[in-house]
């Protein structure tokens, strides 16, 4: 099929991480050929940081998480800000919400916070918002507006159901492929109020969404769902150039519809597989998404990584650093007006390992 | 010569008589039987894959797997290059037993490690085999 096999692969990646080639270079180079309001911001998610007991915390999580923070010190220029896209930690616990902020206060620059379903299901949020404030809202950077969502909210008859206690809440929605779980939603208030945000807009102004899940309907049998996705894509639909970016998946994704473009995230802790590899139902990926390659159980910190995000002419550009595999950029073509992996997009530039089945 | 040829008819015949006195007769109820137990197996292993199994980790299978996805049962036995050999799916149970969740193996005839393969196997019904893929 190919001369590359998946131990060369992974043997020349690691020989470049070795050599400690983070693709700095690759930012410097966006900058020379920038325009004044071009910038970049850099983006971390899904730590999932688990305490075990006391003062023990689950040691791979921690790792995903350091190392990203100290990657991401390493860029320079330094980025405009930093965005964490949720589930700092994975049972909601003030412990492990703690314990991920510690590590996270090591990051050079200013961090704002997307809230995760593992934030928020134990105490609905209350220790997360203590530390980190409102879990709305959005600022001006640089000519392009950005809000922030959460997106992970639920049916409150779900939400209210006679629980027996919060974590109980907790571990129903923390299971991934639990069938009694229940779709994540951004709701009717919460929608006006981002209706009464984006009409203060003018519709040229790039727009751009940061929210936990997909903000489109990808695969609700593990929630990479959101049940008023459409709702929410109605309010940006007037505008001229829209973005969302999400965490959740723990994987490569993205998609355009009409006039967003729709980027994932990859996770610190652990990637997930792709919705089609479950055989018994349906899912709906965009296709135009290049997956990720499947993971080597081998290597601990294999798919899964942080990004960087070039700013410019109103679009992102979406870097995955991506340990102990080469890099992906994911960019707007102007030309196809939607993202394109910059290397892999075609069917014949991939190589084996990117297969999932 | 003579004595053979005449030996094979009535060692069929002899055959034919235990065959039908042996056979295991089974009814639309047995089946049902059966297939009761095997999903109850399924059941078992559904519990263990999602946080069924102690570990100082606190971590379940289904984090990382869910609907046992990225399993790959219908590849096995097959050689991991890791292990240096070809190795049986228990065998990649046990690893990840051993090294996401730090915990201890299971025995790989262990009724535990039965329900865990029938719940990764039945996820994936449906599915050509495909021994030795990677
Ligand atoms: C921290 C994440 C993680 C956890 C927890 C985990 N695994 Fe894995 N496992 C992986 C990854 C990554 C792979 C490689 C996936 C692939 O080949 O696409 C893998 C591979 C496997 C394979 C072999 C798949 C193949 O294609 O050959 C089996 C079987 C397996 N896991 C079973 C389990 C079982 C059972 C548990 C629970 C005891 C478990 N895993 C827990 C990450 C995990
Ligand atoms: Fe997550
Ligand atoms: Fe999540």
């Amino acid at each position: 099929m190919s001369k590359y096999s998946r131990r060369d692969f992974l043997r020349k990646a690691s020989v470049l991480a070795a050599a400690g080639t983070l693709p700095i270079s690759l930012v410097e180079v966006a900058f020379g050929e920038s325009h004044p309001k071009n910038f970049t911001f850099a983006f971390i998610s899904d730590s999932h940081i688990t305490q075990t007991k006391g003062n023990n915390f689950v040691e791979n999580w921690d790792r995903g998480l350091r190392r990203s923070v100290a990657e991401c010190n390493l860029l320079d220029p330094r980025p405009d800000f930093i965005i964490y896209g949720g589930d700092i930690a994975q049972l909601g616990k003030p412990e492990e919400i703690d314990h991920g902020l510690d590590i996270l206060a090591g990051l050079r620059g200013d961090v704002r916070y997307v809230m995760g379903e593992h934030d928020y299901y134990l105490d609905l949020g209350s220790h997360w918002r203590k530390r980190l404030g409102p879990e709305r809202y959005s600022f001006d950077h640089k000519d392009v507006h950005f809000v922030v969502l959460n997106s992970i909210l639920t049916y409150p008859e779900w939400t209210h159901k006679q629980w027996d206690g919060g974590m109980q809440r907790m571990l129903q929605m923390a299971r991934l492929d639990n069938p009694h779980g229940s779709p994540f939603m951004v709701g009717d208030e919460q929608r006006q109020w981002l209706q009464a945000d984006l009409a203060k807009i003018d519709k040229a102004t790039p727009v751009v969404v940061f929210s936990h899940s997909p903000i489109q309907k990808i695969y609700k049998g593990w929630n990479f769902w959101t049940d008023d996705a459409e709702q929410v894509q109605a309010l940006l639909k007037p505008f001229d150039k829209a973005t969302v970016i999400y965490g959740h998946v723990h994987q490569i994704q993205y998609n355009q519809i009409d006039n967003i473009s729709f980027h994932a995230v990859m996770a610190t802790a652990w990637p997930w597989p792709y919705p089609s590899t479950y055989k018994q139902a349906e899912s709906h990926l965009a296709k135009l998404t290049v997956p990720m390659n499947r993971a080597d159980p081998f290597f601990e910190r294999d798919a899964t990584g942080w990004q960087f995000i070039d700013m410019h002419s109103g679009n992102v550009d979406l870097r995955y650093v991506l340990p102990g595999n080469t890099s992906r950029r994911v960019a707007f073509d102007e030309e196809a007006g939607r993202p394109m992996d910059t290397r892999y997009q075609g069917a014949m530039a991939r190589i084996p390992p990117r297969n999932h089945y | 010569m003579k004595h053979r040829l005449l030996a094979i008819p009535l060692l069929l015949a002899g055959l034919n008589l235990s065959l039908s006195a042996l056979a295991d007769e089974f009814n639309a109820d047995d089946l049902k039987r059966w297939q009761a137990g095997f999903m109850s197996t399924v059941k078992s292993g559904e519990k263990l894959f999602h946080g069924g199994i102690n570990n100082p980790n606190t971590m379940s299978c289904d984090q990382c797997h869910p609907n046992a996805a990225n399993t790959h049962p219908e590849t096995y036995p097959k050689f991991q290059q890791q292990l240096g050999k070809v190795a049986v799916l228990g065998e990649m149970i046990n690893w990840c037993i051993r090294n996401p969740l730090k915990g201890k193996p299971l025995a790989l005839d262990s009724d535990d490690m039965a329900a865990l393969q029938a719940y990764i196997t039945w996820e994936r019904r449906g599915v050509a085999l495909a021994p030795g893929k990677h």
